[in-house]
């Protein structure tokens, strides 16, 4: 056994990538994984707290030691198992949470050492886990109950609809999932590239998802083909992940121009609809040299590193904050920064510049200085008079946020919704303010996260159950 | 007999030159739908999404007609699809429906392909009480479609064509020009069809302050409001037409805006019909 002052002497073990130079001509992903020794090194710097504070930052409360605990002694398949108990899709979860602010800040190494980067690479591990089950073909083991006889719809097939979908079904119902679009996955699969989070593994998903005997229903919006008191009388409870697909535009003169995209279009034509294999495939996508995208999530970098590589030779991301203040997490700026995307903070664009043929050629921007916090605590940007500047651009890609998908919502006015269009769900069951309609996610929370989502789905999956054992099978 | 299965073609036929018209089997939304509605379709894998309106619905036989004309690789491939083959996807009804109501004098404006999707609208004026005046332009004889189906909803029906072949020589706006100039008391105007002649109508129907509503086609990928490419400026502000229309106050649209952004992919339409047309595919049957 290592003592606990052995195991903080442990350098984390970093994750081998593609090389930037290399990665920017392709779609593969970018981080290459953990062999088992690497992961066995990186897990025996779990001082296996028995108090846990990682589990805390988890929002599906992961048995984070449990399955740390099992890769150190090599036991990889009992590790996936622990995970899966909590979490129904580790592999994407291990890709794309934002473990620096959730498991890992708590992590006592990231204390003890006074350093974000020296925390157990939880994420890693839980990816490391995910990849070896779907390697060796395994699925989490879980008991099917018997059939209840109850019949749920849950519409949006996003991480929040797929997770009540997968747990409702191992309850015992029969789920039938709704989408609007020709493939199921939500976000994960319109939104985030290939090279953050390979479509495959999205697949193997779902494929568990209809082995459990989930019925999916592409093609399906809800609200125009089927309302939700139609929904009732063929269900009996239903769930509405419909997530925040609106996509927000700053306002500003210029913005309809030809060259602007909302970073939804722009990636839903890269990632759902294959554009960089146009002519291979049909639908096209503008190109440009010099690509800029407004913004600093998680969106905007997957927006600005996509144009990297859809061949931009220069691709400028402007923030009205500073850098500090970037929602996006630290790896995808990092990645970003790595392939030579360049920054500009305390920039905003008051105007979008046109050719004479009304494309775009520009922007115009003022500089920004911060001011007093704002309701979220982060220090207001303010316009700095007189600053006004202008840059060249082929390509302008609006990311600056997305609000809940209003389209069911305006069909149904009996769900109440609040001030900024997101459903009005009970925190801790989902319920809403019909009887039998439960709903998480992105549509409740506004743009957030994948776990978040699960959670969300997690928790009204279970009072969805709940509601339809003890509702002697009234309907609403 | 075997259950059909949803999106199957069951009845095909070509209306004029490069014109076609498709009925498929699609019973839910058939059901559902409303004058002034669409779908969004995907032809085979790999192809691309476009909005279609719904030209017509059988009821009895659960399918809704798409019509459509042949200009780019989607749509001239569309139209090698045959009867017992399948569209790969197809979503809907989207968009809003038309707002309907007694109103008088109804005056139904189609060019050329527009009248596909004005036939439902015109449908619906008509069992709503209102005296219907259609006024159809297209490019020549050869081109007219829908005559007898529009006909028979109209209390008149006036054709034109670009070079005189059938009725008039000249265009829509032409004809309402007329109208005006009859003194015929217009409480409704529903124009569709290329946006040049949807503004030239907005233009002359501004000026004698009568209600004109046009249906919009732009640019669209998923039809539910997440992108915002279908995105157009109304009375000043930004509207998605996929959502919040398609159909507008003509008066209001900024007409310049609608045209421009159709043109975003002019030279990636060349280049895929280019393509398409050299390499001439094997009619790719999906039928099951
Ligand atoms: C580009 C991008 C990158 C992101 N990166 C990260 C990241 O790195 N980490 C992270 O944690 N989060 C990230 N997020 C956020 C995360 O993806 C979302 O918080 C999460 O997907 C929300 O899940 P959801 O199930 O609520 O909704 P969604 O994933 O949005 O799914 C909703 C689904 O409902 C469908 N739908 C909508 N209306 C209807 C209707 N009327 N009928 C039927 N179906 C309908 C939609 O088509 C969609 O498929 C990112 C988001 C984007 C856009
Ligand atoms: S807090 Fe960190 S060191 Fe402690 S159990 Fe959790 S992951 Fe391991
Ligand atoms: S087509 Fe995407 S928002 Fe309308």
């Amino acid at each position: 056994m290592l003592s606990k002052k052995e195991r903080l002497q442990i350098a984390p073990v970093k994750m081998r990538e593609q090389r930037p130079e290399q990665r920017i001509h392709n779609q593969n992903e970018v981080p290459l994984g953990y062999s088992p020794q690497e992961a066995i090194l990186e897990a025996e710097r779990c001082l296996q707290c028995k108090n846990a504070p990682c589990i805390n930052g988890c929002p599906v409360e992961v048995d984070i030691p449990g399955f740390i605990g099992e890769i150190a002694r090599g036991n990889f398949s009992a590790a996936f198992f622990k995970v899966s108990e909590k979490n129904v899709l580790p592999a994407i979860c291990g890709r794309v949470c934002p473990q620096e602010e959730q498991c890992q800040a708590e992590c006592t190494v990231t204390k003890v050492l006074k350093s974000a980067e020296r925390s157990v690479n939880i994420g890693k591990l839980e990816r490391f886990v995910a990849d070896y089950a779907r390697e060796k073909g395994m699925r989490p083991r879980v008991a099917h109950q018997a059939k209840s006889g109850k019949k749920v719809a849950v519409i949006g097939s996003g991480p929040a609809g797929l997770t009540v979908a997968g747990d409702l079904a191992r309850l015992g119902h029969e789920v039938t999932l709704f989408e609007a679009l020709h493939v199921v996955g939500g976000v994960l699969v319109y939104g985030i590239p290939e090279f953050r989070l390979p479509k495959s593994i999205v697949e193997y998903e779902i494929d568990a998802l209809q082995q459990s005997g989930v019925g999916l229903k592409c093609n399906y919006v809800i609200g125009k083909i089927k309302s939700i008191k139609e929904m009732l009388r063929e269900f009996d409870s239903v769930f509405i992940g419909t997530g925040a697909g609106l996509p927000r535009f700053m306002e500003i003169p210029g913005e309809n121009l030809i060259g602007v995209y909302s970073a939804n279009e722009y990636l839903t034509r890269a990632n759902l609809m294959h554009a960089f294999d146009f002519p291979r495939s049909d639908t096209p996508i503008l190109s440009g040299d010099t690509v800029a995208v407004v913004g600093g999530g998680n969106v905007a970098m997957d927006a600005a590193r996509t144009a990297l590589r859809a061949g931009a030779k220069k691709v400028t991301l402007v923030y009205r904050r500073s850098e500090k203040e970037m929602p996006a997490r630290l790896e995808e700026i990092e990645h970003a920064r790595q392939e030579g995307v360049r920054f500009q903070f305390l920039v905003n664009p008051v105007r979008i510049l046109a050719d004479q043929n009304e494309w775009v050629s520009g922007m115009e921007l003022v500089r920004m200085k911060l001011g007093e916090p704002d309701s979220t605590g982060r220090r207001r940007p303010v316009v700095v008079p007189g600053s006004e500047f202008t840059m060249k651009t082929d390509l302008v890609i609006m990311a600056i946020g997305n609000s809940p998908n209003p389209l069911l919502l305006h069909e149904t006015p009996e769900l109440s919704i609040n001030e900024w269009g997101g459903i009005i769900a009970d925190p801790e069951t989902g319920a809403t303010s019909i009887a039998g309609v439960f709903a998480g996610g992105d549509i409740v929370l506004g743009a957030a996260t994948v776990i978040l989502a699960m959670g969300q789905g997690r928790r009204a999956a279970q009072s969805m159950h709940t509601y339809m054992m003890h509702s002697n099978g009234k309907k609403v | 007999m075997k259950k059909m299965i949803e999106n199957t073609i069951i009845a095909k036929k070509t209306l004029a030159p490069g014109i076609t018209s498709l009925k498929i089997y699609a019973p839910e939304i058939c059901a559902k739908h409303k004058a002034g509605q669409f779908v969004i379709l995907r032809g085979w894998p790999g192809g691309e999404r476009i909005p279609l309106t719904i030209a017509n619905t059988d009821r009895a036989k659960g399918a809704i007609t798409l019509i459509f004309q042949s200009v780019g690789k989607t749509t001239l491939q569309l139209a090698t699809l045959a009867v017992g083959d399948r569209v790969l996807d197809m979503a809907g009804p989207l968009g809003t429906r038309t707002h309907i109501e007694r109103f008088g004098t109804v005056v139904c404006i189609g060019g050329g392909i527009g009248t596909a999707p004005l036939l439902p609208i015109t449908k619906a004026m008509k069992a709503a009480g209102n005296k219907i005046v259609t006024i159809l332009g297209f490019r020549s004889r050869d081109y007219i479609i829908l005559q007898n189906e529009i006909e028979q909803l109209s209390d008149t029906l006036i054709i034109i064509t670009d070079d005189g072949s059938s009725g008039q020589k000249g265009l829509v706006t032409d004809v309402l020009q007329q109208l005006f100039a009859d003194g015929i008391k217009i409480d409704r105007i529903m124009a569709i069809g290329p946006a040049i002649m949807m503004r030239a109508v907005a233009e002359l129907t501004r000026r004698a302050a009568i209600p004109t509503i046009a249906s919009l086609n732009p640019i669209m990928i998923d039809g539910t409001g997440m992108c915002g490419g279908c995105r157009v400026t109304i009375n000043g502000s930004m509207k998605f037409v996929c959502v919040d229309g398609p159909e507008f106050d003509a008066h209001q649209v900024a007409w310049d805006e609608v045209m421009q952004r159709l043109r975003t992919y002019k030279q990636h339409e060349c280049r895929a019909l280019e393509n398409y047309q050299q390499n001439q595919p094997e009619r790719i049957s999906y039928a099951e």
